[in-house]
């Protein structure tokens, strides 16, 4: 009858095409992936940043028992980090991922205190934050002093040169994450349970048409929808408000796999919903279940230095967490995937895990 | 014309857990006919059918469509057979020129999206999504992705329930038309009048067996013979007949 062999590749672009036509026409999909995650950036890149924490690294030769020290460690924002090398430190610091680092030194001479910062340009409005406070404790201090008597304390600034990380570099890659989780859940499980209820998938199944030709096809639309809708958000940012990419295009591709491994996670996620899901209305309670906590706890909209210990064990557990720290050393840092192999273990351990359980839960009818 | 069997069911029997939904039927449908499954809800049709279809594993029992063995070459007999499924929906937010191409491509051919629905007087619905259209224009774009594959059998789970008379009566032509194009039709129906008219041969389930199978005409004749008599006598008309004398034979799409 048909003389041409049956053709798998074929079939499978037959899905991913139509599923792809049936992605852009859905409402939801587009607000979602694109809408939202921009509506967030332009938000958030005009009030700068909420729930900020100045991270100031603390030099080994530090006097901590000094009073300025003291006063510093009870201002909130200042966020005090002495686990790490003078190197690390130091390299921290010209990236911006700490924003100064402090040296209270004691003086046999007057002043008896001498607190020297060191600021960096990688992180200008931190280091302003920053700034404001000491110059407000060495007031008070000095203040509190007898008049007359010599300042307890004088402030020795120093700034160092480096890459200034704008909100932007930071709130970018975070909605990035956001919206591939969600496109990646929501769509997902939407789309594989309503094929299901709706017969569709049995009426696939009267057709010679494999069933991985079916996953496979619906997951090449959603991919190809979800890069495009990355690349857009990153052209976006890049071009309106200045996100930086330090090797430019290489930078770009990078970010685009880097994507593309989150999304096929988030799939993951999506798929095992579809199958525990019994109807279309718990699907949304299930895929907020998944995305909201990662949405708040996993660096989308401020840094997990901000919260608690307790809070950052969970958040280091979340894939979106190590999805946004690729993302932004990517982008920001300007490293390459093979630097990145810390963040890229733990979402394989993740890949690992949730497909084991997607295998076991999804459902055809 | 020598009957020629192009479906075999020999002894089927599906259980679902402790429940026998299928008790052992057997039947042949000729090649080139009409062939009617008739019987009240939850009689085992459904089931049937779809075992036939490849979509549902049996439980026991030999099944040969159009000389294919269901149990080891189920991807022949799909590529043979053209399947519409009670309540099927169809892949969303898409037309029906671009629902044709995307079953093209499933089956792994090309064919033009009107050409297909020329066959089904749809074409100027081309651009329609499925769920705008009628109920009658449902089927038949049903029916039209079955003919996809230029299938030997196509198999049709109630595609009259819920259509008014005029639409019924036009899908009657749709079907005899597939029919004397060369294309076996297995229907399941509750309706008696339209197996009565439309099938070559029907078969009666009832309990998940297979309980009569013969022409409409010979049912009929026996029963009367065995003295049966209708309450009222029938008259030369009924008011189906009236209805559409009424209203036309003219198809509304509505």
């Amino acid at each position: 009858m048909n003389p041409k062999p049956y053709s798998n590749t074929k079939a499978t672009l037959a899905i991913a095409k139509a599923s792809f036509r049936s992605i852009l026409r859905s409402p939801s999909a587009v607000v979602f992936t694109l809408a939202f995650p921009l509506i967030f950036i332009i938000v958030f890149a005009n009030i700068g940043g909420g729930g900020v924490t100045v991270d100031v690294g603390v030099a080994k030769t530090c006097d901590t028992i000094s009073p300025v020290y003291q006063a510093l460690k009870n201002v909130k924002v200042v966020h005090l980090v002495k686990d790490q090398s003078t190197e690390e430190m130091n390299m921290n610091l010209s990236k911006g991922s700490i924003d100064a680092i402090i040296n209270i030194q004691k003086n046999n001479t007057r002043p008896p205190f001498t607190v020297n910062v060191e600021y960096t340009k990688a992180s200008a409005e931190k280091g302003n934050i920053l700034r404001s406070v000491l110059s407000n404790i060495y007031y008070n201090i000095n203040n509190n002093a007898q008049i007359n008597t010599p300042p307890v304390a004088e402030i020795r600034e120093t700034t160092i040169q480096g890459r200034e990380y704008k909100y932007i570099d930071f709130i970018l890659p975070g909605q990035l994450g956001f919206s591939l989780l969600s496109s990646g859940v929501f769509g997902t499980a939407f789309v594989f349970l309503s094929l299901r209820l709706t017969l569709v998938i049995k009426r696939f199944f009267a057709t010679p048409v494999k069933r991985y030709s079916i996953v496979l096809g619906e997951a090449l639309a959603r991919m190809t929808f979800s890069l495009l809708g990355s690349l857009f958000i990153i052209l976006v940012g890049h071009y309106m408000f200045g996100f930086t990419l330090v090797h430019g295009v290489t930078t770009v591709l990078n970010m685009l796999v880097l994507s593309a491994i989150g999304l096929i996670i988030f799939m993951g996620f999506g798929f095992t919903i579809s199958g525990i899901a019994k109807n279309e209305s718990t699907v949304p309670p299930l895929s907020n279940i998944i995305t909201l906590p990662q949405f708040l706890l996993s660096g989308t909209f401020f840094s997990v230095t901000a919260f608690p210990k307790w809070l950052q064990g969970i958040s280091n557990v979340l894939p979106l967490t190590h999805l946004n720290n690729a993302m932004r050393k990517v982008a920001f840092e300007g490293v390459g995937l093979g630097d990145v192999t810390h963040q890229l273990f733990i979402l394989l351990i993740w890949f690992v895990i949730i497909y084991a359980v997607a295998v076991k839960t999804f459902k055809w009818e | 014309m020598t009957k020629q069997p192009i479906i075999t069911v020999n002894d089927l029997v599906k259980n679902y857990g402790d429940f026998a939904a299928v008790k052992g039927i057997s039947f042949e449908v000729y090649e080139g006919e009409i062939f009617g499954l008739l019987g009240p809800n939850g009689a085992g049709k459904t089931t049937t059918l779809e075992i036939i279809e490849t979509l549902r594993e049996k439980t026991s029992g030999r099944i040969i469509v159009d000389g294919f063995d269901i149990e080891t070459d189920t991807d022949s007999i799909k590529k043979r057979i053209g399947v519409q499924l009670q309540a099927a929906g169809y892949y969303p937010n898409l037309n029906l020129s671009e629902l044709i191409t995307l079953f093209s491509g499933l089956y792994g051919i090309d064919k033009s999206p009107m050409e297909m629905l020329e066959k089904v007087a749809l074409t100027d619905k081309a651009k329609a999504k499925y769920k705008d259209l009628s109920g009658g224009q449902k089927q038949r774009f049903s029916i039209a992705t079955t003919l996809i594959n230029n299938p030997r059998i196509i198999f049709l789970d109630e595609p009259t329930t819920g259509l008014d008379p005029q639409a019924r009566r036009n899908l009657w032509d749709l079907i005899r038309e597939i029919r004397d194009q060369g294309t076996t039709v297995v229907i399941t129906t509750h309706y008696m009048d339209e197996a009565e008219v439309l099938c070559d041969r029907v078969a009666f389930v009832d309990g998940g067996y297979i309980i009569g199978i013969d022409t409409p005409d010979h049912f009929i004749d026996q029963l009367v013979a065995s003295g049966f008599e209708r309450k009222k006598q029938v008259k030369l008309a009924n008011l189906e007949d009236v209805f559409i004398n009424l209203t036309g034979k003219e198809w509304r799409e509505g």
